[in-house]
């Protein structure tokens, strides 16, 4: 057999170019995929079906019916800056993980994998894209979340007759972004963990309702854990980002409770991802 | 070209490929051949670096798949029709295979066209699409980066006659522009019209290889007879192996040896022909009997 004899007149650095003994005869350079390309090829695919356009098309409807119901429900001195962002943003960081989810077990669940890891075999660089798209798509979120909570607030202040009230500083708007990012990570880690829709989103409500009540009443009726909660219960240590001045101390819990529950099992997802056979 | 180097994969202790090795030639049709099981998909998996091997390799065009710098414009791949998005339409898979590999827009449409895809059925979501439909949308997908090579895993399942005659002088075409072929089926008539190069796999195991024309001639001699055990005694006297079939015998022999030997032993015959007659397909089933799930009833 003649097989792995060079029939390739490429040297070994230079860009791969091949001479077509096949279909088109014609040498043509293959360039390498920019990740600039695969960051736009999977925003388009988190777009491109009506399940995934309706879910995108939430984050703009939530943010402007949280708005809405402020303005006619909430009392005159609550119209606030401040009232809008919560109000939009509790909402947001329940939809934002889910689309970070879906970015990931859609290639398994709806067996496009199959063509995205033949196309591009570095699952690394795939997940990589993954990783990037769904960060933008939750950073462009909190800014429209941000813009509409504003109108809101103008709008809101001109019914009720007084001066707008603007208080939330720069700082804290890093910190809610920082946090729907987290929240959007764990998502993503779920969808590496459970490679599958159904079961990444039922562990994403275990990992977001169920555990902080679990934590909460152990930290109530146990003296020696109400302590500890802050370094293990990791919506406990997040959600501090959306209402409290950090101290230094709070950083601390912040990254060690990530690290046991989103960094840690992160790390093991990507492995799996990254060795495990793609039917 | 596509060169498979003594390919072993183990899924715990159960063996899905067994120490295969074999080429694909460029200007070839080269058919993939096993029953259902045989370790046809494992191969073509591994040859596109979805499953690892535990040992061996498979390069193409001398290179490892995960080489290649941009590999849809290297190797067109169809590993499974149904794996698509139910939600997006046939334009838009194509449209994100297009532009994963950097190709101009134009060439979604020009595709399209090639595989028969009308404007109207591009705009329908999958899920409203044959399996035909979706065989010729997947091959739009391995061809549209102008590939030297094709890697296709039961492309004509779901294709009716006429999508199997279309499919057959697609890929002629393309061999005959010195492309690299390589199509599996665990139908038989299916690849015997389209394949220039066989390869036979059962059980993990390549059972026969060559040339269509070679896997034909080695078929041998078709022989029945009411006495079957003394035609087989004297043939094997003469060094020439036999299969029992049913009634008679498959002889590795040209018919006049085998005809020589009966007359010799005096046995009466009922026929006596050579067995490409018959086809590929009594060759395949005999190949793989021992291997199939079904080989027991044989």
């Amino acid at each position: 057999m003649t097989t792995a004899t060079d029939i390739q007149p490429a040297t070994p650095d230079s860009p791969p170019t091949r001479t077509t003994t096949g279909a088109s005869a014609v040498a043509r350079a293959v360039r390498p995929i920019p990740t600039s390309r695969l960051v736009a090829v999977e925003l388009r695919k988190m777009f491109d079906t009506r399940a995934g356009f309706w879910l995108m098309a939430s984050v703009g409807i939530v943010a402007v019916l949280a708005t809405a119901v402020v303005i006619i429900w909430a009392p005159d001195e609550a119209i606030t800056q401040n009232t809008f962002s919560t109000a939009i943003g509790m909402p947001l960081s329940v939809v934002l993980p889910i689309i970070a989810i879906l970015s990931v077990t859609g290639e398994y669940s709806q067996r496009t994998g199959l063509t995205t890891y033949t196309l591009v075999p570095w699952r690394g660089r795939v997940l990589g894209a993954k990783v990037v798209a769904t960060v933008l798509v939750g950073v462009a979120s909190m800014f429209l979340a941000l813009a509409v909570g504003a109108l809101g607030n103008v709008v809101g202040s001109a019914v009720t007759g007084l001066d707008a009230v603007w208080d939330i500083t720069a700082t804290q708007f890093g910190n809610i972004v920082l946090a729907n990012i987290l929240g959007m990570l764990m998502g993503f880690m779920l969808g590496v963990l459970f490679r599958s829709s159904a079961g990444a989103i039922v562990g994403y409500f275990v990992y977001s309702f169920v555990l902080p009540v679990a934590f909460g009443t152990l930290a109530a009726f146990q003296e020696w854990f109400r302590d500890l909660q802050p370094w293990v219960d990791v919506n406990f240590a997040v959600t501090r980002l959306f209402d409290q001045t950090m101290t230094g101390e709070h950083w601390q819990q912040l990254g060690v409770s990530t690290l046991v529950w989103l960094w840690v099992p992160l790390a093991i997802g990507l492995r799996a991802v990254l060795r495990a056979e793609v039917k | 070209m596509i060169s498979v180097e003594s390919l072993t994969k183990h899924y715990g202790r159960f063996t899905a490929v067994d120490h295969v090795s074999f080429t694909a030639a460029p200007g070839r049709v080269t058919g993939f051949l096993g029953p259902n099981g045989a370790g046809k998909s494992t191969t073509m998996r591994v040859m596109v670096g979805l499953t690892r091997p535990t040992t061996g390799r498979v390069t193409i065009a001398g290179r490892d798949y995960r080489e290649l710098a941009n590999p849809g414009l290297e190797v067109g791949v169809l590993l499974d029709a149904s794996a698509q998005h139910a939600g997006r339409t046939g334009r838009e898979i194509l449209a994100i295979a297009q532009q994963t590999m950097g190709l101009p827009r134009t060439r979604v449409a020009e595709t399209l066209a090639r595989v028969g895809l009308t404007e109207d059925e591009a705009e329908r979501r999958v899920r409203n699409y044959s399996l035909g439909m979706r065989q010729r949308l997947g091959i739009a997908t391995a061809l549209i980066g102008d590939p030297d090579v094709l890697v296709l895993d039961e492309p004509a399942n779901g294709l009716d006659p006429a999508g199997i005659r279309w499919m057959r002088d697609l890929l002629r075409g393309f061999a005959d522009d010195g492309g690299t072929v390589l199509l599996s089926s665990h139908l038989l008539h299916e690849i015997e019209v389209i394949a220039d190069d066989l390869v036979v796999i059962g059980q993990g195991r390549i059972v026969a290889q060559g040339t269509k024309a070679e896997l034909l001639a080695a078929a041998g001699t078709l022989v029945r007879t009411a006495d079957v055990e003394r035609l087989a005694r004297a043939l094997h006297e003469a060094a020439v192996t036999t299969t029992p079939i049913d009634g008679g015998l498959r002889a590795d022999a040209d018919p006049e040896l085998v005809g020589e030997t009966a007359h010799r032993a005096g046995v009466a015959l009922r026929e006596l022909r050579p067995a490409d007659g018959a086809g590929l397909e009594e060759m395949f089933l005999e190949l793989t009997a021992e291997t199939a799930r079904e080989g027991a009833a044989a």
